[in-house]
C-alpha cells in the first residue's frame, strides 16, 4: 500500500517524541529516587530541584537520564514498560487470573458487544420505521439528531448505579449503556442509507409496479450498506468508550476502566498506562474487524464504502 | 508520473522573436515537440514531432478527435506540462517564465469558478495575485464585464448564473489582467447550440477589439473554420499535426458565413484531415 | 392507577395530534415540522411524569420532571458556576488549543504528500481511541483544576478537526489547482485563496464533531478529580448524596449546552459555506 511509508515514518516520528519526552518528565522523581539511593545529585535538595525544569536537571545529572526509562511510578512511562506490562499481563499471566489483562478485556468487551448488537439491531428497526412513516419521522428524527450532541457519555456511570440499586447488576447495564451509545448513530446513518438511492433508481422501481417491501429489499437495503458499516464503525468505539466510562467512577472491579482507575489510587501508573493501551488496542481492532467485514460484504455486493 | 527535463528555449531573450520578412513576430514556436507519458499501462506518445508557428493576432484553433493531443499542446503552452523533447518558446521565453510573467489567461472547458466568491470576486482573483491596486482592480472587473456583456452582475454568485453566463464570467476573467494571448480548451464544449453560436460571434467580436492571439481547442468543425485564421487538424496515436490550413475568409465575419461556398470547402479540407489522422490512428 | 390511564391517554393524544399534523395538509409548513418533534418530546414527559406517580416509582431512582424542574430553579447560581467551570474554562479552552494545534499540524502536514499521506490514517486511528482515558493521567500532570480537564479536551478534538482538515485541505480539483498555476500563484496564495475556503466545509464537520467531544471530555474528566464545582464533580458528588434530580438537572444544563454550541457552529456553518451545495 502507498499510504505504509509514511504512516510508519509519522508512528516513528511520534514513538521518538514520545521517547525523549520520557527524560524530562521524570527526571524530578528519578533525582529524588536516586537521591534516597545514595546516588549523587546536583543539587542536591528537593527544594533546590524545584527551581529546575526537567531538561535542566537532565543536562546537569546525564548519569541519571538512563533512570528516567525504568522508574517504578513514572510521570510518562517509557514505551518499553508499557510494552513490558502488556506482555506480562496478556501473555504471562493465566487468563483467568485476576490480573490479566485479557481476563479485565473480557469483562469489557463482553458488554460492548452485546450493547452493540441491540442497539444496532434497534437502530435499524427504528431507521426503517422512520424512514417508512411520516410521522416517526417528523417526531422522532430530529431527537435523534439532537441527541448526538448531547454529552450521553456523561451519564454512563449514573445509569450502572441507579440500575444496581434496583437490583440489576452485571453485564446488563453495561450493556444498555453501549447498547444506547451505538443506538442513534445506527439509526441516523441508516436513515441516510435508506434515503440514498436517487430518484431515478427509484423511478426505475415504480415502473416495474414493485411494492414498497420489494423496494425495501431490493434498493434500499442495499444501498444502505456502505452507510450502516460508517455507523457501525462509529457505534461500536462509542459502545466500547462508553462501557469503559461506566466502568470508571463506580468503584467496579474489573475492566479496563476499573484497571485504569486501580492504577491511579495505588500508585501504580504503568498499569494504568498499560489497561488505556489495551483499551486503545481493543478499540482498533474491532474497528478494523468491522472495517474488514465491511470489505468483504462490498466486495461481494459489488459496492464502494461511503 | 513522467520525467521532466529542463527544456531548451529558443531564443533566450524577452522580446518576441520576429519572422524571416520582419512583419508579425512570433508569440508561439514550436520545434520537433515531443511528449510521452509515462503511465501504469505504459508510455502514451502524446505529442509527437509538434512543428508549429503562430503569429501576433492570430486566431488559431486545434481541432481533432481524444487524444490527438490538443489539449495536451495546449497545456505545454501553458506551462502546464513539460515535453520530453524538443523547443517551444512562447514570447520568445520557455513556457514555465511565461506562465510566471503573467503572458496568458488560460479557460478551462469548466467554468470554475470560485462559489464562494461572486462574479466580482472571481474576475478579482488574478488581479488580487497579480497584486493590482484596488482603483485598478474596480475599473478592469468594470471593463472586462462589459465585454462580455454582464454588466450587472458582479454582486452575484456562480449558481445564480446559467452554465453559457458562467463561462462568459470564466472569460472575463481571462481577459481582467491583459495578457496578450488567450488559451482556450474547449470552452463552449458543454454548452447548447443557440448559446454557442452566440458565444461564439461574441468571442470574435472581443477578439476583434482585443487584438489578442487566441489559441483555441475544439471538438467541432464549423466552430474551428468560423472561428480561426488559421486550423491545426491533429491526429491521435501519436499526438501529431496532419495539417495546418491558412484560413482565406476575412477576418470580419457574420455567422451566415457558414452558409458560403469558401467556408464548405475549408470545412472540407479540415474533415479530410481528420479522417485521414484517424486512418493511420 | 389513574395517573396511568391519564399517562396513556396523553401518549395517545400526542400521537394522535402528530399522526394528523405530519399527514395533513400543512405538513410541510416550517412551523409544522418544528411542532411536531416538541409535541413528542412535551409527550413523553408529561408521560414520564405520570407514569412515576402512577407506577409509585422511588423518585431516588427516576426523579418526575417537576422535580427537576423545581430543583433546577432552586439551584441556577450552582448550576451557573458548574456551567462556567466545566464548559467555559475547561471544554471551550480545550476546544481552541486543540482546534487551533489541529490546523496548525494540518497546515505543516499539507506542504508534504508525503506527510499528508502518512497523518490521515494515523489520526483517523487515533480518533477512534478511547482518549477519555487519558484523564487520570493529565489530572496527575496538571492538577486537579479546570487546565487538566482543557487538556483532555484539547487532545480529544485534535484528531477529529486535524483528519478533517487534512481532508479538506486535499479537496480541490486538478482544474482549480491548474487556474492558480497559470496566474503564476506560489503556495501561499493558493492555500489562502483556494485551498482554505474549499476547505471549510470539511473544517466544519470536524467542529461539529469536535463540540460533543468537548463537552463529554470536559465532563467525564471531571469524575477523576475536581475542585468543588464543575458539572462532572456536582454530577458525581450527588450520585453519592442519592439526589437524583440535581444529577438530571445537570444532565438538562448539557444537554441544553451541547445543543447550543452545536447550533452554534452549525449557523457558523451556514454563514461561512453558504455557497456549498448542501447549503443552498
Amino acid at each position: 500500500m502507498k499510504s505504509f511509508f509514511p504512516v510508519v515514518t509519522v508512528v516513528a516520528a511520534v514513538l521518538l517524541i514520545w521517547i525523549i519526552a520520557v527524560v524530562p518528565m521524570n527526571m524530578h522523581l528519578t533525582a529524588d529516587q536516586a537521591q534516597r539511593d545514595g546516588l549523587a545529585v546536583s543539587p542536591d535538595t528537593p527544594i533546590a530541584r524545584q527551581d529546575f525544569s526537567g531538561l535542566g536537571l537532565a543536562v546537569r545529572n546525564s548519569h541519571l537520564i538512563p533512570l528516567t526509562y525504568v522508574n517504578v511510578r513514572p510521570r510518562l512511562p517509557s514505551p518499553h514498560q508499557i510494552a513490558i506490562e502488556l506482555y506480562d499481563t496478556v501473555i504471562d499471566k493465566k487468563i483467568t487470573s485476576k490480573r490479566s489483562l485479557v481476563y479485565h478485556g473480557w469483562v469489557t468487551l463482553a458488554p460492548t458487544l452485546l450493547g452493540f448488537a441491540i442497539g444496532t439491531l434497534l437502530g435499524i428497526m427504528l431507521a426503517v420505521g422512520i424512514v417508512f412513516s411520516r410521522v416517526m419521522d417528523r417526531s422522532v428524527m430530529p431527537w435523534a439528531i439532537v441527541s448526538q450532541t448531547i454529552p450521553i457519555l456523561a451519564l454512563a456511570p449514573m445509569i450502572i448505579v441507579v440500575m444496581g440499586a434496583a437490583g440489576i447488576q452485571g453485564i446488563l447495564p453495561k450493556a444498555v449503556i453501549a447498547a444506547y451509545l451505538s443506538f442513534f448513530p445506527v439509526v441516523v446513518g441508516m436513515v441516510k442509507g435508506l434515503r440514498s438511492p436517487e430518484g431515478m433508481q427509484l423511478d426505475l422501481l415504480r415502473t416495474y409496479h414493485s411494492s414498497n417491501s420489494q423496494g425495501f429489499w431490493k434498493l434500499r437495503l442495499p444501498a444502505s450498506t456502505p452507510y450502516l458499516f460508517a455507523s457501525l464503525k462509529i457505534g461500536i468505539s462509542a459502545s466500547l468508550i462508553g462501557t469503559i466510562v461506566a466502568e470508571l467512577p463506580t468503584g467496579a472491579k474489573a475492566g479496563f476502566g476499573a484497571r485504569m482507575l486501580v492504577g491511579d489510587q495505588y500508585g501504580q501508573p504503568i498499569l494504568s498506562w498499560a489497561a488505556l493501551f489495551a483499551a486503545a488496542i481493543t478499540a482498533a481492532a474491532l474497528v478494523g474487524i468491522i472495517g474488514m467485514i465491511e470489505r468483504g460484504t462490498l466486495r461481494q455486493m459489488g459496492m464502494k464504502p461511503a | 508520473m513522467y520525467e521532466r527535463p529542463k527544456l531548451q528555449s529558443l531564443t533566450p531573450s524577452t522580446t518576441p522573436t520576429q519572422d524571416a520578412d520582419g512583419l508579425s513576430p512570433l508569440v508561439i514556436r514550436a520545434s520537433n515537440l515531443d511528449l510521452t507519458f509515462q503511465t501504469n499501462d505504459g508510455p502514451v506518445h502524446a505529442l509527437k514531432d509538434v512543428n508549429l508557428e503562430v503569429n501576433k493576432g492570430d486566431f488559431v484553433s486545434f481541432i481533432g478527435p481524444s487524444g490527438c493531443g490538443k489539449t495536451t499542446f495546449l497545456r505545454c503552452i501553458a506551462g502546464l506540462e513539460t515535453p520530453t523533447s524538443g523547443a517551444l518558446s512562447v514570447n520568445g521565453m520557455t513556457p514555465d517564465d511565461a506562465r510566471r510573467a503573467r503572458a496568458y489567461g488560460y479557460v478551462f472547458q469548466a467554468a470554475g469558478l470560485y462559489p464562494w466568491r461572486t462574479i466580482g470576486g472571481n474576475i478579482r482573483l488574478p488581479l488580487e495575485i497579480m497584486g493590482f491596486s484596488k482603483a485598478e482592480m474596480g475599473e478592469r472587473i468594470k471593463r472586462v464585464l462589459n465585454l462580455v456583456d454582464l454588466e450587472g452582475f458582479e454582486k452575484k454568485f456562480p449558481w445564480q448564473l446559467s452554465g453559457g453566463m458562467q463561462q462568459r464570467a470564466s472569460i472575463a476573467r481571462a481577459l481582467a489582467f491583459d495578457a496578450d494571448i488567450l488559451l482556450m480548451d474547449e470552452p463552449f464544449g458543454a454548452l447548447d447550440e443557440i448559446v454557442r453560436d452566440h458565444l461564439n460571434e461574441q468571442l470574435l467580436q472581443l477578439w476583434a477589439r482585443t487584438e489578442k492571439t487566441i489559441a483555441f481547442v475544439t471538438h467541432s468543425i464549423p466552430e474551428a473554420v468560423y472561428l480561426s485564421t488559421k486550423i491545426v487538424v491533429m491526429s491521435p496515436r501519436p499526438g501529431r499535426i496532419s495539417d495546418v490550413i491558412e484560413s482565406s475568409l476575412p477576418r470580419d465575419r457574420p455567422l451566415s458565413i457558414r452558409d458560403s461556398a469558401e467556408f464548405i470547402a475549408i470545412a472540407n479540407r479540415v474533415r479530410d484531415g481528420l479522417h485521414a489522422g484517424h486512418g493511420q490512428g | 392507577m389513574i395517573y396511568i390511564v391519564l399517562g396513556f391517554a396523553f401518549w395517545a393524544a400526542g400521537w394522535v395530534l402528530n399522526v394528523r399534523l405530519a399527514n395533513g395538509p400543512s405538513g410541510d409548513v416550517r412551523s409544522v415540522r418544528i411542532a411536531i418533534p416538541l409535541i413528542f418530546g412535551l409527550t413523553i414527559l408529561v408521560v414520564w411524569e405520570f407514569f412515576v406517580l402512577g407506577f409509585e416509582i422511588n423518585p431516588v431512582f427516576l426523579p418526575r420532571p417537576s422535580d427537576i424542574m423545581i430543583r433546577m430553579s432552586q439551584e441556577l447560581p450552582r448550576l451557573w458556576a458548574d456551567f462556567v467551570q466545566t464548559i467555559i474554562k475547561g471544554a471551550l479552552t480545550g476546544y481552541i488549543i486543540g482546534g487551533l494545534a489541529a490546523f496548525g499540524v494540518a497546515i505543516l502536514a499539507d506542504r508534504s504528500e508525503f506527510l499528508t499521506r502518512g497523518v490521515l490514517p494515523v489520526g483517523s486511528f487515533m480518533a477512534a481511541l478511547p482518549i477519555v482515558g487519558i484523564a487520570p493521567i493529565f489530572v496527575k500532570w496538571f492538577g486537579s483544576d479546570w487546565e487538566s480537564k482543557a487538556a483532555v479536551v484539547a487532545v480529544m478534538v485534535f484528531f477529529p478537526i486535524l483528519v478533517n482538515a487534512v481532508a479538506g485541505l486535499r479537496d480541490t480539483t486538478a482544474m482549480q489547482r491548474d487556474l492558480m498555476r497559470t496566474y503564476g500563484a506560489g503556495y501561499w496564495p493558493t492555500l489562502f485563496k483556494l485551498r482554505l475556503p474549499a476547505a471549510r466545509p470539511f473544517i466544519f464537520n470536524g467542529l461539529k464533531i469536535a463540540t460533543t467531544l468537548a463537552l463529554i471530555g470536559a465532563i467525564v474528566a471531571e469524575f477523576f478529580g475536581s475542585p468543588t464545582v464543575g458539572m462532572g464533580f456536582r454530577i458525581s458528588t450527588s450520585f453519592g448524596q442519592l439526589a437524583l434530580d440535581m444529577v438530571w438537572a445537570e444532565i438538562v444544563v448539557a444537554a441544553l449546552a451541547g445543543s447550543a454550541c452545536y447550533g452554534l457552529v452549525t449557523l457558523l456553518e451556514r454563514w461561512m459555506t453558504f455557497w456549498h451545495p448542501s447549503n443552498r
